[in-house]
């Protein structure tokens, strides 16, 4: 044989056995999964529902599977640090679980086309990112529910995270849902401008109280709005994730999210080698949101009401963003019978009637 | 009516952390030493009083716990700055990084964790009145403590001997060595009670005012007490007013943002910081009265010459 057919015969066969590698990599090693979590997993609250839904995924799959985390990135730069870092040691999903992440996402998965990401509250995608969501605000409507049941000053008190869409949308469900019970409420909203600030929360729960509110909601990480509920003999909710016993009595119900549906659907895709960027958004049809641990002192109409809400949120035949509904001026914002889609659902910028106060920045 | 009673109290409350941790750098400051590492101080106090208070249900427990810690930090910045004359400022800031840091690090398990909320005080007859029971006469003891703090240093600097002492040190600490006195001694002396009120505020952060732990929960009150101090021109009456002032603003833009005025939360959420700043430099803006109460030899390394 000629010199320049070995090198040729050498060639080939080096190739094929590279191409060959891979499947073979797949089927010896586990997949890796990294997270990244914009706080501490703590104890309650956002970042530990995806950690509780990590590690259900984690079992789920059990040795085909090695996950790992990195708590507390800041929105901003490190982020992308962050995520490099994760993709460069092989992980070959990574999941970023805060809308902040969105543009350092974006940034590291240019860089890393063979890397999957999917990011959490997001709405851009690419060839390598998806998005996923939980439709929290069918726990704010149900939560709203309770609240409009239970408020005896009809002032409802809202502890505000970041001004954007998912936190009005959440605003505006959670006062929908109250006025569902009893019309004439009224919701005051405050802003802390960051998701997870237990005294600027406290602050604000009680000014909230100050100023009449006697049940409580937030769209904040932590436990200290209901801790200052039950301190000062008020009532709130959890949010996220179950918070009973951070307020034995204040407790009415915690509005929390399970991640694990789609941790198991998205890692089974990569697994199987399905995977393609989607924009998913489930709730309560797929079991990713629930309203837990009522309160004994709810009355038994009520939890029938938010029993009737969740079948029909489960089965498709309720919908909370049905027409006629106000904006806060009067206006429609939702013509009667007409369903609000989810185009409509993502770009809500408004307060409806009943909000009391200036949605930021407009 | 209530509403602003109850806007009164908070006031009052959000304050006295701050009012605190500035009494403590008064002392520091007047003694000519300038403390950079009050954040510092507060998150390691803040961490330290919440594992006591955790572990022992007792919150004065927590309260000393608190106060030894800053102690303690303290007369580490005063063995660095007096006898081994390194910068005042670059260790403050050097000692408020660690702090920072070190606290993060010891609290990792106890984010999250539960504390019992304690309670308020209930005088029998003044706590009953219309207005000002609730806004005056219904808070936790640490509030009195405070304005009591604030008047004892007063009678302290310049009615006792000790006190003169200290402003002497402050003032011309050539001429106290001088006479005789020891100087550095004193100033590690002012630093580590300065330290130990900076811990007490750190402490009341996390036992009191919001019973859980966070890393960094004291979001720059440490800077904001240091600047209070030079504001308030190193008068305790006038830390104590800029203190309530500050809190009162906090709470006032979030009663602002749930009334539903038409200005944006952002800017209202500048708004403390701001109206402190005015209102103090305004007051103290008279050239003199600064020169007289300023401490001339500030921030300026002491060496007795052999």
């Amino acid at each position: 044989m000629q010199n320049r057919d070995r090198i040729r015969y050498l060639g080939a066969a080096l190739a094929a056995s590279a191409a060959g590698l891979p499947a073979l990599a797949r089927s010896a090693s586990p997949l890796k999964v990294g997270f990244i979590y914009v706080g501490p997993v703590g104890v309650a609250g956002w970042s530990y529902a995806h950690d509780q839904a990590r590690k259900a995924m984690q079992a789920h799959f059990g040795g085909k599977v090695v996950t790992q985390f990195v708590e507390n990135v800041p929105e901003g730069p490190d982020a992308a640090r962050v995520l490099r870092d994760l993709a460069q040691q092989g992980n070959e999903l990574i999941y970023a679980t805060s809308f902040g992440f969105m543009e350092s996402v974006l940034r590291v998965a240019r860089d890393f086309p063979k890397v999957r990401f999917e990011h959490a509250t997001g709405y851009k995608t690419a060839a390598n990112v998806g998005t996923y969501d939980a439709r929290t605000y069918e726990g704010a409507y149900m939560a709203g529910v309770v609240a409009g049941g239970m408020s005896k000053t009809g002032v409802l008190g809202v502890v505000g995270s970041v001004p954007i869409p998912e936190v009005l949308r959440n605003i505006n469900s959670f006062t929908l849902g109250a006025q569902s019970v009893n019309a004439k409420i009224k919701t005051k909203v405050v802003w802390v401008n960051k998701w997870f600030d237990p005294p600027k929360e406290t602050e604000a729960a009680t000014s909230l109280v100050n100023q009449g509110a006697d049940v409580l909601f937030q769209n904040t990480d932590s436990p200290a709005v209901l801790e200052t509920a039950e301190k000062l003999g008020k009532y709130a909710f959890g949010w996220d994730s179950d918070m009973a016993k951070f307020g034995p009595k204040a407790h009415l119900a915690s509005a929390v999210i399970n991640w694990t549906p789609v941790y198991v659907d998205e890692t089974g895709k990569v697994l199987a080698g399905t995977w393609k960027p989607e924009q998913i958004w489930w709730g309560v049809r797929h079991d990713a949101i629930d309203l837990v641990s009522i309160n004994p002192a709810v009355p038994a109409a009520i939890r029938k009401r938010v029993a009737m809400v969740k079948a029909g949120l489960k089965n498709g035949s309720f919908h909370i963003w049905q027409g006629p509904i106000l904006g806060q001026n009067g206006a429609t914002v939702l013509a009667a019978g007409a369903i609000g889609d989810d185009k409509f659902l993502h770009g809500i910028d408004f307060y409806v009637k009943g909000v009391e106060g200036q949605v930021p920045g407009k | 009516m209530h509403e602003y009673a109850l806007l009164l109290a908070s006031a009052l409350s959000a304050g006295t952390p701050l009012a605190l941790a500035s009494l403590g750098l008064l002392i520091n400051e007047k003694s000519g030493v300038v403390n950079l590492g009050a954040e510092g101080m507060m998150l390691m106090a803040a961490i330290a009083g919440f594992a006591v208070a955790v572990a022992t249900g007792n919150q004065w427990l927590a309260f000393g716990a608190g106060a030894v810690v800053g102690s303690v930090l303290a007369a580490a910045i005063g063995v660095l700055v007096l006898w081994l004359g390194t910068n005042q400022y670059a260790t403050g800031l050097a000692m408020s990084l660690f702090g920072a840091g070190l606290s993060a690090f010891l609290g990792m398990n106890d984010v999250g964790r539960n504390l019992a909320p304690f309670g308020h005080v209930h005088i029998p007859w003044l706590s009953d009145l219309p207005f000002f029971g609730a806004a005056l006469f219904s808070h936790h003891l640490m509030v009195y403590a405070t304005m009591l703090f604030a008047w004892g240093i007063h009678v302290f600097l310049h009615r006792t001997r000790a006190g003169l002492v200290l402003r002497a040190v402050g003032e011309a600490p050539e001429s106290a060595h001088a006479l005789g006195y020891p100087v550095r001694r004193i100033r590690l002396a002012a630093l580590m009670v300065g330290g130990a009120l900076c811990g007490i505020a750190g402490a009341y952060l996390s036992v009191i005012y919001t019973p859980m732990w966070v890393q960094g929960m004291t979001a720059g009150r440490g800077w904001i007490a240091l600047a209070l101090t030079t504001f308030a021109t190193w008068r305790p009456a006038r830390v104590l007013l800029g203190a309530y002032l500050f809190g009162g603003v906090t709470m006032l833009q979030f009663y602002l943002q749930g009334r539903g005025v038409q200005v944006p939360a952002q800017l209202l959420s500048m708004l403390p910081y701001l109206a402190t700043i005015v209102v103090l430099a305004l007051i103290s803006r008279n050239p003199t009265w600064i020169r007289i109460n300023m401490p001339a030899s500030l921030g300026k390394v002491f060496r007795p010459a052999a």
